[in-house]
């Protein structure tokens, strides 16, 4: 098991502040746009990103959390069910530009999951999707509007962010299963 | 921490934690009813049979609603419109039922531990949904949802149980619950209606029930259920009123923070009175409210496994 830290706090810092400049160039400012982020490191990761659109542009953006476990679809396995952490939109999500934040995108279920949730909730005039990390190896069609990182990983590599809400520092990290001699990687790039 | 029971027949075999897991999921839960859109795809393609060999209208209807609201589906199965009229015995009946592939019964019978004699003949996970006077699970964890919500926690909680004793499977429930969480348990009610059990459980008897007021932060009334009232347990209806009914004037004797509790349906004038059940210290509502998000946990929990909690 090799690990290998890729951003520490001051790396994680810029790429959300990159990822908030990038989703206000691409909507023109933040007029009708709301952040929801999913549990559970999305959640601080969306508090973080308006914190940093609200500065620039001088305005209040709604933030909400996602809990997609009530969404998931593989509920027919065997195990115990995933710990609620509870869904938080106390704004109306009808009309507006949703911009759904999570930590890692990989298989791209977990983002199929809060789309359900999603328009539970309300009908929203368009979603967006804003990860800090994009590792590959989707298993659906979904892909992100904004990636603050893309990174070639194999599939049973292991990415980790670390957060000083949920975790007490930060630090993005990926841990290597088996060290190969093969440098490169299996993961396609969207 | 996650669930590690496939059944819920009683709370004499959960944990302190395990409570406190069920109230947290509950209380997330509650969020669900709150949506214009009161609907999850959390138990899609579940089929949960509500076993009801008792009579029961609150009970069921707040099962259903949860099952309901999880997206289960569901089938309703009531002692007198069922074969057990034509002398069907309960087994049979559960043998035929699990070839309709059921993931759950929810089950209400007037025998103590009927989960316990269904259990060898079935896959499905079992709730138990009040049997005889041995418990009835969901009301605890409800009634408990609703203090903690009011109390914030329950160490040191002073509660007062008072009414019908010996034949209601709250007290017991609620008891085992309450000791868990480290809550002071009274229990009081007319000599006639305590079991002589009670005092191994661990809390205060007593039939003196202004005295049992005194300082309590939570005051739980229980039905006189009318029905028994011609063994002539007590003399009359007004008579227990008068020693043990719940007026404002003995409220009074209570925390000033108190909350009042019923498990409904409540014989006004009988357990309490009216000003007491509407007036600003009753929860009985909120206990209502609850019942549905509790019920919600205990079968998400029970029924909604996972493999990989981390699989982005």
């Amino acid at each position: 098991m090799k690990r290998k830290t890729l951003f520490d706090a001051a790396g994680i810092q810029r790429s959300l502040g990159r990822l908030a400049l990038e989703i206000t160039e691409r909507l023109q400012g933040c007029e009708g746009m709301v952040l929801i982020g999913i549990h559970r490191r999305g959640v601080p990761l969306a508090q973080r990103i308006a914190r940093l659109i609200e500065k620039a542009e001088k305005a209040k953006v709604p933030v909400g959390s996602l809990d997609i476990n009530l969404y998931r679809d593989d509920f027919s396995t065997v195990g115990a069910a995933p710990v609620l952490r509870g869904t938080q939109v106390d704004f109306d999500i009808s009309g507006k530009t949703v911009v759904l934040v999570d930590d890692v995108l990989f298989t791209g279920r977990t983002v199929r999951a809060a789309l359900d949730a999603l328009v539970d909730l309300g009908r929203p005039a368009r979603v967006q999707l804003a990860v800090l990390v994009d590792r590959g190896h989707r298993e659906l069609p979904i892909q992100a509007d904004y990636v603050g990182l893309s990174l070639n990983t194999r599939r049973e590599d292991h990415v980790e962010l670390l957060l000083k809400e949920t975790d007490g520092e930060d630090a993005l990290i990926l841990e290597s299963a088996a060290p190969s001699a093969r440098a490169g990687s299996e993961g396609k790039r969207p | 921490m996650s669930f590690a029971h496939k059944h819920l027949m009683g709370i004499e075999e959960l944990s302190a934690e395990d409570i406190t897991l069920i109230l947290d999921t509950a209380e997330k839960m509650s969020e669900v009813s709150r949506r214009p859109l009161k609907k999850v795809p959390a138990l899609r393609g579940k089929l949960v049979v509500n076993l009801f060999f008792e009579n029961s209208t609150r009970t069921r209807s707040s099962f259903e609603i949860a099952e309901k609201r999880l997206s289960a589906d569901t089938l309703n199965f009531s002692a007198s419109t069922s074969s057990l009229q034509k002398g069907e015995t309960l087994v049979d009946t559960v043998l035929n039922l699990e070839r309709m592939q059921p993931d759950c019964y929810v089950i209400r019978h007037a025998s103590p531990g009927t989960c316990q004699l269904i259990h060898p003949f079935t896959k499905a996970a079992l709730v138990n949904a009040g049997d005889g006077t041995h418990e009835h699970p969901t009301q605890a964890l409800l009634d408990a949802m609703t203090i903690r919500q009011k109390k914030g926690d329950f160490k040191g909680l002073e509660v007062l149980i008072c009414g019908d004793i010996s034949h209601s499977r709250v007290v017991r429930s609620n008891v085992f619950l309450l000791s868990k969480m480290g809550a002071k348990v009274t229990v009081c009610g007319p000599a006639t209606f305590m079991p002589p059990h009670m005092g191994s459980l661990g809390v205060t008897v007593t039939t003196d029930f202004e005295q049992a007021l005194r300082g309590k932060d939570v005051v739980m009334m229980l039905r006189i259920q009318m029905e028994r009232q011609t063994k002539g347990l007590f003399p009359s209806l007004l008579e227990y009123y008068k020693t043990f009914g719940l007026t404002e004037e003995r409220l009074r004797l209570a925390d000033k923070q108190v909350i009042v509790m019923h498990p409904g349906p409540i014989n006004r004038g009988v357990e309490m009175a009216s000003e007491v059940a509407d007036g600003p210290y009753s929860v009985i509502l909120d206990q209502v409210e609850n019942g549905v998000a509790v019920r919600m946990a205990v079968l998400y929990l029970l029924l909604g496994g996972s493999e990989d909690e981390t699989a982005h």
